[in-house]
Order: C-alpha cells, then sequence, then structure tokens
C-alpha cells in the first residue's frame, strides 16, 4: 500500500514535471503575519508582482503558530502547488521534511540553508545592506552615538547589528553604537511596547539614529523615534513611509524579488536548485531613497554611499559576516 | 550610576508600571468582591484592540477609550453572568476569557483591517499624547529636584497620573466607604450580607463591572497612549504579573501600587542594564537580565511575603440556603 502510495506521488511528480509551465505557486507566511510592512510583507509583494504579471495565481497562508507550519506547507505540497515558497528561518526543519516527501515538488526557503536537491535556499548579504545604513546613521548622527535595536537574538540579528557597526565605523570610528535585543524567544517579533522602550533608552543614553531589524516590534521603535523626535531606520521593506522625515532610510532585503524569481523560474522551466546568496551585487539588499526621506539625505551623504557601494559590489570593500564565524570585528 | 541614570530608569519604571496597577487594582475589586479572575489578561487584551480599532477609524483618542472600556466591561460581564449567575467555576470562566480574547483580537484585526492582526497605526489625535506639567520648563534648571519633576513626573500620557490616582481612590472606596465595607464583607462572608437584606448578586456585579472599566483604562494604555496601534498578544502577559502582583500585596490598594512599581522597576532595569558592564562580573547576560523580573517574582511570593490569605468566600458562587 505504501509503495503504491509512492508510487502514485511520483507518478504525479513526474506528470508535473512535464508541464512545468503550468505553475501552481503558494507562499507560506512567518509568524509576523503578511501585512507585518517588513519581512513578509515584501514577499506578498513579490507574489502579487507575479500574480499581475505573468496571470496566474497563487495561494498563500500565514500560520497562527509553529505547529501550522509543517501542515500548511504538506497541504500545499498535496495538492499540487509548485513551487512552495517557506518565508522565514524558522520554516527551516518543516521545509527539510515536507521536501523530502514530496521530492518532485520545488520548495524556497528564505534566509536559512536546507540541503535538499528540490530546495533552492535564499540567503540574503545582510551586512552588505547594514553596512551602507549604517554610513548613513553615522552621518546623520549629530552627537556621534546610535542605536540597534534587535528582534530575538539569533545571529541572523547579530549580523545585522554587525554589519550596521561596521559601516558606522568606517564613517567615523569613535562613533559609539548601543545594541540591545528584545528577547530570545518569538514573541520578541512582536512587541512593540519593549522596542519603544529600548529605543527611548538609547536616546536617553544620547544616540540620536536607530536601526531595527526586529519585525513588528520595529514598529514601536520607529514611533518611539517619531515621538522623540530622532531619526529610525527601517528594515527589509521600504518604511520610510511610516513616519515621514522622522525615518532617514530603510535596508531593502528584497523578499520580494526573491519571490518573484522563485515563481518565474519554475514557470519559464528555468529553476535551479541550491544555494542563492543575494548581496548588493545581486541587487538582493540596498537602502532605500525616496521622496519620503529625501530632505533627510543630503548629496554629501548620497555620493558616499553610492561610492561605498561601487567598492562593496567590486570587492574592494569586504563586509564581514557575522554569522562564518559567529563574531564581529568591532562592537 | 548618576542622578541623570537613575531617574531615567525610574522615568521608565513608571510608564511600565501603569498597566500592571491598573489591571491589578481591577483584580482588587473583583477578587474583594469573592470574584477570582485570571481573565484580566484577556479583558485588557480586549481592551487594547477595541481602543486602537475604533481610535483608528473614528480618529479621537477618546472614542478609542470609551471603546475599550465597553469591550472590556462586556467581557467582565460574561465571566460576571457565568460566575455569578450561573454559578460556574471562576477559573474555567477566566481561561475561557484569556483564549475568547486572545482568539477574537487576532481574528477581528484579521478581517477588519488585513495588517497581520495589527490595527491602522494612528494620527496623533488618535492617541493620549505625554502632558507637560506647569513649570516644568522654568523649574528644569533647578539641580535634583527639577530634574527630578521635569523627567519624572512631568511628560507622562494621562494614564500615568489616573493610575497613581486611583489608588488612593480605591484605598478609599474599599476602606472608607459603605460600599467597600459591602465589598469586603460579600467577599468574606457572603450569607452575613445577604442576611442584612444586601443582595449578594448585584454587589458581585458592581465589583465586576469596576474591574473591567479598569481593564478597559489599562488595554487602551498599551494601544492608544504607550504604543500607536493594536498588534496581536500585545498584553503579554502582563495580566498574569498584575495577578500575582495582587496576591504580592495581599489584595490590599498601596502594597499593589509598590507590587506593581517594583515589577515595573525589574522590568525598566532589564531593558536599561541589558548589555551593560557591572563592576566585579563582567558584562551580564541578556538572558539573566530578562529572567530576573520572574525569578525575584517566585522569590519573593515563595519566601518573602508571608502567608497570603486570599479574601474567604472567593472562588465559590453564592448558594442561598434552602
Amino acid at each position: 500500500m505504501r509503495t503504491l502510495f509512492i508510487a502514485a506521488v511520483a507518478a504525479v511528480g513526474i506528470a508535473g514535471g512535464l508541464h512545468a509551465a503550468d505553475v501552481k505557486p503558494a507562499v507560506v507566511y512567518d509568524l509576523g503575519g503578511k501585512f507585518d510592512k517588513s519581512f513578509n510583507e515584501a514577499a506578498y509583494n513579490g507574489a502579487e508582482r507575479f500574480k499581475s504579471e505573468a496571470g496566474v495565481d497563487y495561494r498563500d497562508f500565514e500560520i497562527q503558530n509553529d505547529s501550522q507550519r509543517e501542515q500548511a506547507l504538506r497541504n500545499f505540497a498535496r495538492k499540487g502547488h509548485d513551487p512552495i515558497v517557506a518565508i522565514g528561518f524558522s520554516q527551516a526543519q518543516a521545509v527539510e521534511k515536507v521536501a523530502t516527501e514530496f521530492p518532485d515538488t520545488h520548495f524556497a526557503i528564505v534566509d536559512m540553508v536546507v540541503d535538499l536537491p528540490n530546495v533552492r535556499s535564499i540567503v540574503f548579504k545582510e551586512e552588505e545592506g547594514s553596512y551602507l545604513v549604517g554610513m548613513l546613521a553615522a552621518m546623520a548622527s549629530k552627537t556621534g552615538k546610535i542605536g540597534f535595536v534587535g528582534g530575538m537574538d539569533i545571529p541572523l540579528i547579530r549580523k545585522f547589528a554587525c554589519g550596521y557597526v561596521q559601516g558606522a565605523k568606517a564613517v567615523n570610528p569613535d562613533i559609539e553604537v548601543f545594541q540591545n535585543m528584545t528577547g530570545t524567544t518569538g514573541a520578541a517579533w512582536n512587541d512593540p511596547v519593549r522596542g519603544g522602550e529600548l529605543a527611548k533608552s538609547q536616546f536617553d543614553q544620547g544616540a540620536d539614529v536607530v536601526y531595527h531589524a526586529a519585525g513588528g516590534t520595529g514598529l514601536g521603535v520607529l514611533q518611539a523615534a517619531a515621538d522623540a523626535g530622532k531619526l529610525g531606520i527601517g528594515v527589509d521593506s521600504n518604511q520610510n513611509h511610516l513616519h515621514p522625515g522622522s525615518v532617514l532610510t530603510s535596508m531593502m532585503k528584497r523578499v520580494d524579488n526573491a519571490t518573484f524569481a522563485a515563481f518565474d523560474d519554475l514557470k519559464n522551466d528555468a529553476w535551479s536548485g541550491g544555494v542563492q546568496v543575494l548581496g548588493l551585487a545581486e541587487e538582493g539588499v540596498g537602502w532605500a531613497f525616496d521622496d519620503n526621506n529625501k530632505s533627510l539625505i543630503t548629496d554629501d551623504m548620497k555620493t558616499k554611499v553610492d561610492a561605498a557601494t561601487m567598492d562593496i559590489t567590486s570587492g574592494k570593500t569586504k563586509v564581514h559576516d557575522y554569522m562564518s564565524d559567529s563574531s564581529c570585528p568591532v562592537s | 550610576m548618576d542622578l541623570h541614570a537613575i531617574v531615567l530608569v525610574l522615568d521608565s519604571a513608571v510608564r511600565l508600571s501603569v498597566p500592571l496597577i491598573l489591571a491589578a487594582l481591577a483584580g482588587l475589586y473583583s477578587e474583594r468582591s469573592g470574584v477570582f479572575d485570571i481573565g484580566l489578561e484577556g479583558k485588557m487584551l480586549v481592551g487594547a484592540f477595541a481602543a486602537g480599532a475604533a481610535s483608528a477609524v473614528a480618529g479621537s483618542a477618546y472614542v478609542g477609550l470609551l471603546a475599550a472600556v465597553g469591550a472590556s466591561v462586556s467581557f467582565a460581564l460574561i465571566h460576571g453572568y457565568a460566575s455569578i449567575s450561573q454559578r460556574g467555576n471562576q477559573i474555567v470562566s477566566g481561561v475561557a476569557i484569556n483564549f475568547l480574547a486572545a482568539g477574537l483580537t487576532a481574528l477581528l484585526g484579521y478581517a477588519w483591517f488585513s495588517q497581520g492582526g495589527q490595527t491602522p497605526p494612528l494620527t496623533p489625535e488618535g492617541r493620549f499624547r505625554n502632558i507637560t506639567l506647569p513649570g516644568a520648563e522654568t523649574l528644569r534648571d533647578v539641580p535634583v529636584l527639577g530634574e527630578i519633576y521635569v523627567e519624572l513626573i512631568s511628560g507622562h500620557n494621562m494614564f500615568v497620573y489616573l493610575a497613581f490616582l486611583a489608588v488612593p481612590f480605591t484605598w478609599w472606596v474599599v476602606y472608607r466607604t459603605r460600599f467597600g465595607l459591602r465589598l469586603r464583607a460579600v467577599g468574606e462572608n457572603p450569607a452575613a450580607v445577604d442576611t442584612a437584606g444586601i443582595s449578594v448578586t448585584w454587589l458581585r456585579y458592581r465589583a465586576v463591572i469596576i474591574c473591567g472599566v479598569f481593564c478597559g483604562f489599562a488595554g487602551a494604555y498599551l494601544s492608544i497612549a504607550q504604543s500607536a496601534g493594536f498588534v496581536r498578544d500585545m498584553t503579554a502577559g502582563k495580566g498574569f504579573i498584575a495577578l500575582a502582583a495582587l496576591i504580592f500585596a495581599k489584595w490590599r490598594p498601596w502594597p499593589v501600587l509598590g507590587a506593581c512599581l517594583l515589577f515595573g522597576l525589574l522590568d525598566a532595569a532589564a531593558i536599561r542594564l541589558q548589555g551593560a558592564k557591572l563592576p566585579g562580573i563582567g558584562e551580564v547576560p541578556v538572558q539573566f537580565m530578562q529572567a530576573l523580573p520572574y525569578v525575584l517574582t517566585v522569590v519573593l511570593l515563595a519566601g518573602f511575603i508571608g502567608r497570603a490569605v486570599p479574601p474567604r468566600a472567593g472562588g465559590t458562587a453564592y448558594v442561598k440556603e434552602r
């Protein structure tokens, strides 16, 4: 019976492989939810762009708790959805399990590496984008003190912090950077009150620019910055519009492009598994410059950051990746 | 640590203890009347959601506050109906309130605003802004006292002052009014109150409604004063900490204030001392600082306060003898 089932699944898989152009894409968001104005919303935007450009509808699911990840992925796979994009590092185990069960379905995971032939692992060089916003923060700061508020204390977030400090020190070697983490559990992504308090404590210590990498918690950070007349820096999506004039810039992580590419590649038979590392050179990360923060970014700042971008993409400047050796050369 | 740093930690402690004070006083009214209430968390949560939602739609903070009190009181009445009229188990009813609140706020948030359970960000009119007390600017230059006045006493929003005024008010109501005397009596010996010709049911309902009002204020503080919008599960266990503070304070108003300020101070210290280097120890791990409030709660509750005896009739529904 079991072999029969596997054979049936394999047959369906092969049949599916023959019609690679008929994609039935699906997205599983992380705990922050589809409209977190940040990480997950970027994935949503990418999926929406695919829908309007390719005319193919997609299904999505917002998980409410950790145990739903696997169910959601398996459900989509069983219903023949392909490719299935899982957003967030915490989906890794679930993706690994379900991708093994459905070897002919294509999976993509953002922010984590799952070593299976049918999984595309998309990771970003957050340190490079953070380096650029660190430079901007250091140039915008009048007190010579800036802050960082992280969400959950994990290596990925340390990576943001490390790149940020490196960028700031590149502009001003004497700059003081306050670093705080919101917590050690998943709840740390969704605690704006605590985020606001952390930002206030950094302002009280003299910081006047604060960068957050904290999902929903970061909304409290940006709010506190706007209330106190200081500057905040957004993350993942372009958050400049949340408090125009009080958000210096946003470190953009192009999860939208990655999601779009995953859908589009399978549609065009150009799917590739393995690890994709997206940095500044691949336009996987960057900083946001639009009408909302035009007045905050001087020409001088822009020139310097553009020069640094060139240096990083050409390999002249190397930004240290915290996750490569779990330590940061500067603090 | 200089004076400035200490004042700023205290300032943060005040902000963090306000929802605890309001929720613990809410619990005090309810539990003193003999209705145990572990649904403080849930009532705060619906209050916070209603405030965030109504304020975002109407653009007025006062409409938000009204909605918070309305939602919280209606949840309090559900608890009252289950545990007073229907004589159900008060703990079970409280747990149900918490689950209902957690699920309902997320569900309605998704359905109404489709922003992942959040309410839309509020405009300045939709929030209670900080109030600068008179004379704050002129007194700024006075050493020590000026700093304490400007940073610590002035510059909070309305709820902070209300919460601190609610403590003496509650003391006065509970110990100096006829209603308070009956409230305490009905929690200790409802049969005696009944014999005196006073309705136990109506007294307890009033206590539960007051509890709802206070929880509504606590919730509104979280979503439309301290931050600018509701997010899923934003109470983050504050209702339970408030309950612990209430037990810790042995159901008395002034000790409630002390306990809540202590918890607020621990929380503020945990935030401020993150990454700070202490002499002789070095950098304190973040995890330790974050666990400290809970560790101290357990230690204090276990050893230092002596026996906490709840109101004698607490937890049991009143049944007239037949």
